[in-house]
């Protein structure tokens, strides 16, 4: 009964941002879609930080291997758009798995810093190679190269549609993974990782699997952004682009299938109206950070988890 | 110029930029040893330093020298004063908490940063040095400003560590930091402690920005540099040892400084392909696998 409830809201999620296309505008539909693929990325990061306890500062390493892996596929090696957006999770999943085997040998606050510098080294990488991904300036890929079965993804409504299938596929899988026995074993690393060792699960392993995931999550959101909105630039790789998912997160709900939507959500149009009100943007997503690190760690639906909503995966 | 003389230019460089890194890294050095916080909003206080360094020299008339001086003495006080609070208001409050304390301190960069840049503006801001003066060395003239810095980096530290080692306040440091339940048991109150340490690690970033600012302008986005390097010092260090602090700004001061001026010289035909920031990608790397393999630092010893 309890899963038939939560498996029914999330349709009714899904079903809600279908029945909203029709009703946006079209700076919304262009907004909404953008929100549903930083969601994705925000998923992502959830798995490991949410779910598994992986608190990573470099997370835009896998969402940039993405984004590049599509977008130099396309303008450098001549991929087409369905290519781009399949090399993009395996980049994002092969980059994971490298940064995983050297940084879960440490734990914790070293853990943040090992990541946040291999992510460093991966934006510099970036900037070195100008000549091939051209630096901040970036790589703008012509409408000609975003064309998926003959149909122009630089539209607003089938880029609406795309994002939103890949949403979608997101969202179920992560209901479904973290309600497979795999699943609680991340969030028994989460709780109590010496109790789950003693239980016979190598704490290694898992991890690494759950950072994979979330790299292939990442890496999906990247290619679909390159794809989606035709950009691949340096800003994308850089430091900022690992704070946000942890900021969605936050805000949303950590190790709760909805709260990078509601984060991303949420974020997105408070940065967006905050932006045409004064400049000082930044000072909103620091302003957001301490007040919900101080007064609502568990983000908005981890608080609703708790006040009732227990079902509430 | 002379290979000789290359050398020399070379390594005076390279002690000035490890002078102030030995110092901007000690403060983040002490505030990890002591509170066992990472603060990543310690380069928006070196950035707040040389930012108030120039709204002094702006708005205080008279000799260079005197603003400066007055710098000298206003940046660490504010800047420790606005790091004290932050550690009253947010920091206690989440019982310093690593992962929750990582996350406020991301937040309190972006606050201050935003601060900067609202009250301040985009545009890189010149500090007058205190005085001017070309020494001549051999087969070049080099700036008298830039060995005071390093002279001055020098008094400070050994201030610090006569600090630490000498007084009562450095005890109480000290005990603090062995077993903070313990020295609270004796009557030492932690809170006040932990304030004072936060705002020492900011103040001593502030005067590094200080030492700096006649030769490098204030920015609002300079502090992201300063981060990275301190963060690696501390690392290759070991995590809360400022005598490794020291040893590892040194090193780290002068590699950043000797390839740059001497790689085009022994080996003209890479300058295209070693650029600073294939150099950069590197350091980070070995930073990073340091901190993965030997994360007592390459200088500290292994202990639990």
């Amino acid at each position: 009964m309890r899963d038939m409830k939560a498996f029914f809201l999330h349709l009714a999620v899904l079903a809600a941002l279908l029945a909203a296309l029709p009703l946006l505008s079209a700076y919304h539909v262009t907004n909404v879609a953008k929100i549903m693929v930083l969601a994705v990325y925000a998923m992502g990061y959830n798995i490991a930080f949410g779910y598994t306890g992986l608190l990573s500062l470099g997370h835009a390493l896998f969402f940039a291997a993405g984004l590049y892996a599509a977008g130099m596929g396309i303008s450098q090696f001549g991929l087409g758009s369905a290519g781009a957006l399949v090399a993009g999770p395996v980049a994002g999943g092969l980059i994971a798995a490298a940064v995983g085997l050297l940084a879960l040998r440490t734990a914790g606050v070293a853990f943040m810093i090992v990541t946040l510098m291999f992510a460093q080294a991966g934006y510099l990488t970036v900037l070195y190679f100008v000549r091939y991904t051209r630096g901040d300036e970036g790589i703008v890929l012509d409408r000609a190269a975003r064309m998926l079965g003959g149909v122009d993804l630089s539209g607003d409504t089938p880029r609406y549609l795309l994002a939103f299938a890949l949403f979608a596929v997101a969202l179920l899988v992560n209901l479904a993974l973290v309600r497979s026995p795999f699943g609680r074993v991340m969030i028994a690393m989460r709780e109590n990782e010496a109790r789950s060792r003693m239980l016979g699960y190598n704490p290694y392993t898992v991890k690494l699997t759950a950072l994979v995931v979330s790299g292939v999550y990442a890496g999906a959101a990247g290619a679909a952004y390159a794809v989606l909105f035709g950009y691949v630039g340096a800003s994308l790789a850089s430091v900022q682009y690992s704070i946000l998912p942890l900021l969605y997160v936050l805000l949303g709900g950590a190790g709760t299938v909805l709260g990078p939507l509601l984060g991303a959500l949420l974020m997105f149009y408070l940065i967006d109206y905050a932006s045409s009100a004064t400049s000082a943007y930044q000072f909103i997503v620091g302003a957001v950070l301490v007040v919900l690190v101080l007064f609502a760690p568990k983000g908005i639906l981890g608080t609703l988890r708790e006040r009732g909503l227990r079902w509430l995966p | 110029m002379s290979l000789g003389s290359i050398f020399l230019l070379a390594l005076l460089e390279g002690l000035v930029s490890a002078s102030v890194l030995a110092l901007t890294a000690s403060g983040l050095s002490l505030v990890f040893g002591i509170m066992r916080v990472v603060n990543v909003a310690h380069g928006e206080f070196f950035m707040l330093g040389a930012v108030i360094a120039w709204f002094v020299s702006h708005w205080v008339g008279g000799p260079p020298a005197v603003a400066f001086v007055l710098a000298l003495g206003v940046a660490p006080l504010v800047v420790g004063g606005i790091a004290a609070l932050a550690d009253t208001l947010v920091l206690k409050r989440l019982n310093y908490e690593p992962e929750a304390t990582i996350v406020a301190t991301i937040g309190l960069l972006y606050i201050l940063q935003q601060g900067a840049l609202s009250l301040f503006g985009p545009n890189a801001l010149p500090v007058p040095a205190p005085f001017d003066l070309r020494l001549q060395l051999i087969g070049f003239g080099y700036s008298g400003y830039k060995l005071a810095v390093i002279a001055a980096a020098v008094v400070i530290l050994l201030s610090l560590w006569l600090i630490l080692t000498h007084t009562r306040i450095g005890l109480v440091m000290r005990a603090t930091q062995i077993d903070r339940n313990t020295a609270r048991a004796f009557g030492i109150n932690v809170d006040r402690v932990y304030a004072m340490v936060f705002a020492m690690g900011a103040g001593l970033a502030a005067i590094a920005a200080v030492l700096i600012v006649p030769i490098q302008q204030a920015h609002y986005l300079m502090g992201a540099d300063p981060l990275l390097l301190s963060f690696s010092v501390v690392i290759i260090g070991g995590l809360g040892s400022l005598r490794g602090t020291v040893v590892a700004a040194l090193l780290i001061g002068m590699v950043d400084q000797v390839i740059p001026i001497f790689l085009p010289v022994v080996l003209p035909d890479y300058g295209a392909y070693f650029t600073p920031t294939l150099a950069k990608i590197l350091a980070t790397l070995v930073v990073a696998l340091v901190l993965v393999f030997r994360p007592q630092g390459l200088f500290g010893k292994r202990h639990a």
